[in-house]
């Protein structure tokens, strides 16, 4: 994501026709297994936010706090995850200085705790 | 290098301890200060709670400190608002009670049994020392850590913030602006760091926040602002990513858990802006990621095509779902801080508070007297040197000015963000007056004369010349000089005298004008001897005292907390305005005749109508300079049988004395307030009202569904009784008349009607 990098990797792509297949395919060659790895949890948590919000509006919101519970732990748990993602991706070594990957996962475990304990809280 | 003064020759280990212990220390001390200059109040009267608003806090701690948090949080108070009751746990702001009562078990845990009032009374002085300790950290992300001492000492001990914080105003400020600032510096920290650790700190004392303060929806609405302005200035970053994230998806949804709070998160305009840069990041964070895979043609393709479609799809969201109305549009109190003149034109109760109107330039003054001018400068300053941090104190600093200026009590969400600034502009005068080093000199200016006399000098000679002169006179003589340590003395006892200057005015201004518990007035003697007129506290101890605990009081809303806290008696209004045509209720019956004024007291069971009246000693703020608000407020929603321009003179006039219309003589509010006033100046023409300045008429009005119960002392509280009606089924006002021997006109047709159930 930094500025630097993105020239030298822009130059390694074959220039393509379409850009989400050359997005896709750059990607599967570039991305480390862990980033992967993490990529793969974030689509299952995109799935699941999606599965409750088309549920939502397609069947009912009756229980509405339990529906934000359901659909902000997904979405909270989306956006610590993508936040240890950037955290822990070598990338992005300069912009981290402080943040080391160790410290990056002890991070996200405390976000993700806390935010569970209040979607607990507010499933009522 | 050229020094302008040597500094002893002492190790860097043994500056950095003394350093450090010096930090210790004078924060120890500031925080004594902050404490001990809010305590003028306690120590020149007593330890009692001030103001309206904090006895209904006081109130409901002591059922939290008595009957434990969960009756607390369950608790329907069937005495407020006394035929409908209020919910008092999905109605409030539980953070400062909770707060309380957590100090209040853990000092009964260590055997220290302190009094639950005495807790409330010395919560805010408590808290402003955190407060103070807040700003330091603060202040020092933004500059270093002598900046943080001097701002920690602003905010000690600035009345803008002490007016809201003094010992005995146990209202919901005196913990908010501690949250307000430690939430503030873990953003800070957070977007510095990158770190996920901070961000979810910050949502925790969001969270804290939005339980103590409605005041909240300044910080949900600030940290949006400073990541958009981030965003649009080119400095997207992942560490802004992670620090919003974290902090957005934790405190939105614990921000949800306070009832009073609600789906308002989800649902209303407030709290828009931070979803759509929730939203607006989510798409940035994306574009960066492609943007490192992709080449730079196939980059703006996808930009142009997905991200923006994605973009202007989300924004035309918010707007259907605003016309349709699954978003609330802004509240009346919100709104009115963007059109200035809404208030008054819609929303009278909003506008009848006094903390409503906006502020003044000497109040500006008043409040942080020389901090006002190094605000400016300390933003400037910001702007110099434009970190990430600078842009939020600069952002802070627009919009707290815009608030402080449209409404007088937002003058205090200013103050922190002044105390910041000011703070970072004198330390960067003492830096650089203090630093010993002379910047070298070019050697052409050793030839300064010389050049000075040359033609090709002389476009600017005339005005540098001299100043030129006098450089290098100082120069050659050594100890004197624009960088010598002569100058180097004068400004900086001139910024030690304007900072001695700063310490009495704060003391002066807190000892005078914000140390005063409005339920005791103080007045001096001739021989300087104070007086103390406690009215208000004899007359709600005749009520607690001498009525049946039912009996309903009717009163003004302004003392309903009061009411409610002094003399633990159901009320039908109080300061809490959340039922706007109850108000109006009462303010009807107020403003209109007894015979229209009785049914209602009846159908309301009232028992005991309370008014205040300051025309004996002289006390401004009675209820006589209020009825106009009660008449605008039941003119809005009876606008056929309220009218105010009928109780104006024929000339447009607000008076009381002879000439004042029918219609305020017949008012229940005007018959209470001067009933027998006359005959206390033995019904001579010397009845002289001395708030409004104006003789009353000789003959006093008369009562005839009121009995007179209490008046205080020096006439400031009046309590009267309703009448029962008649048990021989007349109307009250011909049975009094045939009580006093009147005969009843013949003309008349027999009166039997009663009241109307």
């Amino acid at each position: 994501m930094a500025p630097k990098s993105t020239s030298s990797k822009a130059t390694t792509v074959s220039p393509s026709s379409n850009p989400v297949l050359a997005l896709w395919k750059s990607y599967n060659e570039q991305t480390p297994d862990r980033l992967r790895f993490i990529d793969a949890f974030l689509v299952f948590l995109m799935l699941t936010g999606v599965i409750q919000f088309v549920y939502c509006v397609l069947v009912t919101n009756f229980p509405f706090n339990a529906f934000l519970a359901g659909f902000s732990s997904t979405v909270g748990q989306f956006v610590l995850t993508a936040s240890l993602r950037s955290q822990v991706d070598p990338e992005n070594k300069n912009e981290f200085k402080e943040v080391s990957p160790e410290r990056a996962f002890a991070d996200f475990a405390f976000g993700s705790i806390v935010l569970h304990f209040f979607v607990f809280n507010f499933l009522g | 290098m050229a020094t302008a003064y040597t500094l002893p020759d002492i190790s860097p280990t043994a500056v950095k301890n003394t350093a450090s212990l010096v930090r210790i220390v004078a924060l120890a001390l500031i925080s004594g200060a902050a404490i001990a200059s809010r305590l003028f109040a306690v120590i020149n009267f007593e330890s009692i709670i001030h103001e309206f608003d904090p006895w209904f806090n006081y109130r409901a701690t002591k059922v939290l400190a008595s009957q434990g948090f969960y009756e607390f949080w369950n608790w329907f108070d069937p005495t407020a608002w006394y035929p409908l009751g209020r919910v008092v746990g999905g109605t409030v702001y539980p953070g400062l009670m909770a707060t309380s009562g957590v100090i209040y078990n853990v000092l009964h845990k260590l055997n220290l049994p302190v009094d639950i009032r005495n807790i409330c009374v010395l919560l805010a002085p408590g808290f402003s020392a955190l407060t103070a300790w807040a700003t330091y950290m603060f202040t020092k992300e933004m500059k270093d850590a002598s900046a943080g001492l001097l701002a920690a000492a602003f905010i000690g001990i600035t009345p803008g913030y002490i007016s809201r914080s003094v010992a005995g105003s146990y209202d919901n400020e005196a913990i908010a602006i501690f949250l307000l600032m430690f939430t503030f510096f873990l953003w800070i920290k957070a977007v510095k760091l990158g770190s996920a650790l901070y961000g979810s700190l910050a949502a925790l004392f969001y969270f804290y926040m939005v339980a103590a303060w409605g005041g909240y929806a300044f910080i949900t609405n600030m940290i949006p602002v400073h990541a958009l302005t981030l965003m649009l200035m080119g400095r997207y970053s992942s560490r802004l990513y992670v620090a919003y994230c974290s902090w957005y998806a934790i405190g939105t949804l614990s921000s949800m858990q306070v009832p009073f709070v609600g789906f308002q998160p989800v649902r209303t305009s407030e709290h828009m802006g931070a979803l759509g840069v929730f939203g607006l990041l989510q798409i940035v964070a994306f574009a960066q990621l492609a943007r490192a895979h992709m080449s730079s043609k196939q980059f703006k393709d996808l930009l142009f095509y997905s991200v923006i479609g994605i973009g202007l799809i989300g924004a035309g969201g918010f707007v259907g779902l605003t016309y349709m109305g699954w978003i609330a549009p802004w509240t009346g109190r919100f709104y009115s801080l963007w059109d200035t003149g809404y208030a008054k034109k819609y929303i009278p109760i909003i506008a009848s508070v006094s903390e409503h109107q906006p502020t003044a330039w000497p109040s500006f003054f008043m409040d942080l007297q020389l901090l006002i001018f190094l605000f400016p400068a300390g933003v400037i300053l910001c702007f110099r040197e434009l970190r990430d941090e600078h842009v939020f104190v600069i952002i802070y600093a627009l919009v707290g000015s815009y608030f402080a200026g449209v409404m007088v009590r937002l003058m205090l969400t200013l103050t922190p963000c002044v105390c910041v600034s000011a703070a970072v502009a004198f330390s960067s005068l003492l830096d650089t007056y203090l630093d010993p080093a002379k910047p070298e000199v070019p050697v052409v200016e050793e030839t300064a004369p010389a050049t000075a006399s040359k033609p090709a000098a002389t476009a600017t000679a005339t005005g540098t010349s001299a100043i030129d002169d006098v450089v290098n006179a100082a120069k050659k003589s050594g100890k004197r000089g624009i960088f010598d340590l002569d100058t180097r003395l004068i400004i900086v006892f001139n910024a030690f005298c304007m900072l001695s200057f700063f310490v009495l005015h704060c003391t002066w201004v807190t000892s005078n004008a914000y140390s005063s518990p409005s339920v005791v007035l103080a007045s001096q003697n001739q021989d300087g001897s104070q007086h103390i007129i406690d009215d208000f506290r004899e007359a709600y101890y005749w009520l607690r005292q001498n009525t049946p605990e039912t009996s309903v009081v009717m009163s003004w809303w302004d003392y309903g907390y009061q009411i409610a806290g002094m003399a633990d008696r159901p009320t039908l209004v109080d300061n809490n305005t959340w039922n706007n045509t109850h108000i109006a209720t009462v303010g009807k019956a107020m403003a209109s005749t007894e015979e229209v004024a009785y049914p209602i007291l009846r159908k309301h069971d009232v028992e005991y109508v309370l008014v205040i009246f300051g025309g004996l000693i002289g006390y401004s703020g009675d209820d006589i300079n209020k009825f106009l608000w009660m008449v605008r407020i039941s003119q809005g929603v009876w606008p056929d049988e309220i009218q105010e321009p009928n109780y104006f003179t024929p000339q447009g006039e607000y008076r009381v004395d002879d000439r004042a219309s029918a219609t305020m003589k017949n008012s229940l509010m005007y018959k209470m307030s001067y009933y027998r006033f006359a005959e206390l100046f033995g019904g001579s023409k010397q009845a002289m009202d001395r708030v409004r300045n104006q003789r009353l008429p000789t003959v006093s009005p008369t009562l005839d569904y009121l009995d007179e119960a209490f008046t205080s002392e020096n006439w400031i509280v009046r309590i009267y009784q309703v009448k029962k009606e008649d048990p021989l089924g007349r109307d009250l006002k011909s049975a009094n008349a045939f009580t006093d021997g009147k005969k009843r006109k013949r003309s008349k047709p027999v009166s039997r009607r009663r009241a109307i159930m």
